[in-house]
């Protein structure tokens, strides 16, 4: 019996890495060769990919959503014969603290501490110095696209060995940054593809488009924060717990009704907008991948806690790789939020081919003058972008401003007419 | 007459085309070598190897008529040489090896196709003679070298190339080399040993220029004790009458050996009309031995010095596993170099001086047994370690039979020893080789035998 490793063959032109869609077995399974294991998905399209021979699934390369390198181990399997791979070692089991032959009570010896053997002449090589690695070490760097230059030797003279090689790949790579004995020359190559890709287009697409303008308000949450806190307090455990989002989304679904050019698409090239009836609201989340807009279908229809449980929902599936591609796409106007780290302003750009982004800034108590004192207040800044081709600055401040009266007096959101 | 197709052509059957064509063999792909001349290229056919049989048999003959003087108590009478039949035994040994070359070629799976490739264009050659057109993916120049000629002594006649002296039916009674690089300095040994009055006339100040004179001295006071008259710093101006004129007089030689250098062999292949990029005379290539145009890759002389075979053979090996999709790069470290001149001189890595930050330490073959033994005490070995870490840089010997040396030298640099690494590892006794351990030693204050 061996053990045999399917890689990720080249599944198109340019692709380093593929997205693990969909697992088509589980470990234990039997399989046959052409038996399909896995698809996968490149930025062009999805792919099947067969098993190159007949085994039991050992173990998987990774989880659904899983960025799968070209090349990289897809599946390990059993095989009849040789196989193609060593054996993986078993997982170390958690043992028990060494017990003393003295009896209990005794300390465990102390680990060695972990010192760079010979420290004495230590010194990073010289620069432009090739770093020191046997042949062997040397092929398999290549094989894994690993830049010796940035992996630490352990060995003499800053030797890199397969160890040295093996303890670099697990800990994901490249040292940056922070201060080092010797110059940093490390410069790691990354390819920007699949999902940076996508972002790096559509964010340039946007940027060459659009002329911004953006316009910074403060509003001040007290009363909503307060309503929030009753909200949540009264229905907890019975209803999903409600973040600002929804509460927005209500006043943006209210705003765009007076202003109907905010919520639309602009198609350049025919040189059309379309103003949509209903509010398809884009909220822009971070993923491991990177940055995704899934999107709140018919916000004007939901109720504040419909909207809210639909925010949550289409979150965690950004995040876990489940987001359909519908999903991801129809928005209408974006509401971009980094919740604490929002810092006092930013300067949102546009979800192309959208007109309007409204960004969320962080939410702290600062001091307001109401004419006779400071007073403490809970105040946010809303910073909006438009399209200003078919915005223009007045609609875009009418637009902000009514945001604003109504997060400050949020009984208007929930008041007919 | 049609075309042939393969994926894979190979323009020389030298050692990079050999050993690429039978690679890419090994790996499944449809290779065809062509070459003018038998397999083997210079290296074997007019080269290395005939080369190192007529330096052996002029040592064995040496060894004899100086056994009477030795102190080893022999007695014998002087020696007579049969050379027609030491030239007979020499080409056997290339005719073996042609015809090895060609059986591995054959059971690789690689056609071989005999006559001069031209480029029709950058996927197609024509053979001339039989004006066999072929067409392939992928094509590797491995054209190798030729010896550079001088306008005042064109090859001919007295006048010979490395490849005429390895021709010579007789020994001649005097010999002018004109360039004291290592093939002239290896063949004029030779011929010395074998009798021949050898004078060596060399332009640069000292004999084989590409090395430093501490590694050069004991190959110049053994030319000395061998009688090898040595002229640098002189230039050779013509030949008239038996005499070789040079700037420093006249030389009686009944023949001239010139050796001063070889060219890459680019004319008469249509390399020009396809406008690869040059590095001065040679093939321009990247990491990966391709050629400024894609799918055409140049290996071994044509692209320039070291001028080695073994530089060649590995090039050709990693051009085969590139174009079968492997994950390979040029990233040698080391390439030794070798002169079998006597005693040998072998070089490996850094010289002194050629890299930053280090040093030289030199053990003397003199604190050897195995040398003395060998009554060879001259020479010495050379570690070239970097001060900051101990890495091994550049290691050089210089000595009888130190040529063995080279695999030592080669993988402690290739993988990336340090000081103490060869400090610590047992080298048997009584060897040469001890005397590498012993250099590291001394290198970091620990020598024993010194």
């Amino acid at each position: 019996m061996g053990v045999f490793e399917i890689r990720l063959p080249d599944v198109g032109e340019g692709v380093a890495e593929a997205e693990l869609i969909e697992w088509h077995v589980k470990p234990g399974d039997v399989v046959r060769e052409d038996d399909i294991l896995a698809a996968v998905m490149t930025d062009k399209a999805a792919v099947e990919v067969p098993s190159s021979a007949d085994g039991t699934v050992l173990e998987l390369g990774g989880e659904i959503g899983a960025m799968i390198p070209v090349g990289g181990v897809l599946v390990r399997l059993e095989v009849e014969g040789a196989g193609n791979a060593a054996a993986p070692a078993p997982e170390p089991e958690a043992k028990p603290a060494p017990q003393s032959e003295q009896g209990a009570g005794t300390e465990p010896e102390p680990a060695p501490p972990a010192v760079a053997k010979r420290a004495g002449h230590r010194l990073p090589p010289p620069e432009g110095a090739k770093p020191l690695a046997a042949p062997s070490v040397r092929a398999r760097a290549r094989a894994e696209g690993v830049n010796l230059r940035q992996v630490p030797g352990s060995g003499p003279a800053g030797r890199i060995s397969h160890e040295d090689l093996d303890n670099w790949i697990a800990s994901g790579g490249i040292k940056q940054g922070g201060v080092t004995r010797g110059r940093n020359t490390g410069v790691e190559e990354i390819r920007v593809v699949g999902m940076r890709r996508k972002i790096a287009e559509k964010m340039a697409l946007a940027k060459r488009q659009i002329p911004h303008i953006t316009i910074v308000e403060e509003v001040e949450m007290g009363a909503l924060e307060d309503l929030r806190a009753a909200l949540n307090k009264k229905h907890e455990g019975s209803r999903p717990k409600l973040t600002l989002l929804p509460f927005l989304l209500r006043a943006i679904v209210e705003a765009v009704r007076e202003q109907p050019g905010l919520n639309a698409r602009f198609d350049d090239e025919d040189g059309v907008i379309h103003r949509h009836g209903g509010v398809h609201a884009g909220i822009a989340t971070q993923t491991g991948q990177g940055l995704t807009v899934p999107v709140v279908h018919h916000a004007e229809a939901g109720s504040l806690w419909d909207n809210a449980a639909e925010i949550q929902r289409l979150a965690e599936a950004a995040r876990d790789g489940s987001i359909k591609r519908e999903e991801l796409s129809g928005g209408t106007i974006t509401i971009t939020s980094l919740g604490p780290l929002g810092a006092i302003a930013t300067t949102p750009i546009v979800n192309y081919p959208e007109v309007a982004i409204v960004g969320v800034n962080k939410m702290q108590i600062r001091p307001v003058w109401d004419g006779q004192q400071f007073r403490p207040r809970k105040m946010m800044n809303l910073s909006c972008s438009f399209d200003h081709r078919v915005v223009d600055g007045w609609d875009a401040a009418v637009f902000v401003q009514k945001l604003k009266s109504l997060l400050e007096t949020p009984a208007m959101l929930f008041v007919e007419g | 007459m049609s075309d042939l197709k393969c994926k894979l052509l190979i323009i020389g059957a030298g050692p990079g085309g050999y050993v690429c064509a039978i690679r890419a063999g090994q790996l499944g792909i449809d290779t065809i070598v062509v070459d003018e001349g038998k397999p083997g290229g210079t290296c074997l056919n007019v080269g290395c190897i005939p080369s190192k049989a007529l330096i052996h048999a002029a040592e064995e003959f040496h060894r004899i008529a100086q056994a009477p003087q030795g102190p080893l108590g022999i007695r014998c009478g002087a020696p007579e040489i049969d050379f027609a039949k030491t030239v007979a035994w020499k080409d056997g040994i290339v005719q073996r090896l042609n015809s090895g070359v060609a059986a591995l070629m054959k059971k690789a799976g690689v056609r071989f196709v005999e006559g001069r490739a031209r480029f029709l264009d950058g996927k197609t050659v024509a053979v001339n003679g039989s004006g066999q057109v072929i067409q392939a993916q992928y094509i590797v120049i491995a054209s190798g070298s030729a010896p550079v000629e001088l306008p005042d002594l064109p090859f001919g006649g007295p006048i010979l190339s490395s490849t005429g002296a390895m021709e010579l039916t007789q020994v001649p009674d005097s010999l002018a080399v004109v360039g004291g690089g290592y093939i002239g300095l290896e063949l004029g040994t030779a011929f010395a040993k074998l009798g021949t009055k050898v004078t060596v006339v060399e332009a640069e100040e000292r004999i084989l220029p590409l090395y430093d004179a501490e590694l050069t001295r004991p190959v110049s006071a053994r030319l000395k004790a061998l009688g090898v008259a040595v002229k640098t710093g002189t230039r050779a101006r013509g030949y008239e009458n038996g005499r070789l004129q040079t700037s420093q007089g006249d030389v009686a030689a009944e023949k001239v050996l010139v050796t001063v250098g070889r060219r890459p062999r680019t004319a008469g292949i249509g390399i020009e009309e396809l406008a690869l990029t040059q590095d001065g005379p040679f093939v321009k290539t990247d990491s990966h031995c391709q050629s400024s145009m894609r799918g055409i890759y140049a290996i071994g002389d044509v692209t320039g010095e070291p001028m080695l075979a073994h530089r060649a053979m590995a090039q050709g090996e990693m051009v085969a596993e590139y174009i079968a999709g492997h994950a390979v790069q040029w990233d040698k470290r080391a390439i030794p170099a070798v002169c079998f001149t006597d005693p040998e001189v072998v070089a490996c890595g850094a010289l002194p001086g050629e890299a930053e930050g280090t040093a030289a330490t030199l053990f003397p073959l003199q604190a050897n047994g195995r040398a003395l033994t060998a009554e060879r005490e001259d020479g010495f070995l050379r570690v070239i370690w970097r001060q900051s870490d101990h890495a091994v840089v550049g290691l050089q010997a210089v000595g009888a039979g130190v040529s063995e040396l080279s695999a030592a030298f080669a993988l402690a640099i290739e993988m990336g020893a340090c000081l103490e690494d060869i400090g610590a590892t047992i080298h048997a006794h009584p060897t040469q080789s001890e005397a590498l351990q012993e250099a590291c030693l001394r290198a970091l204050g620990q020598a024993l035998h010194i």
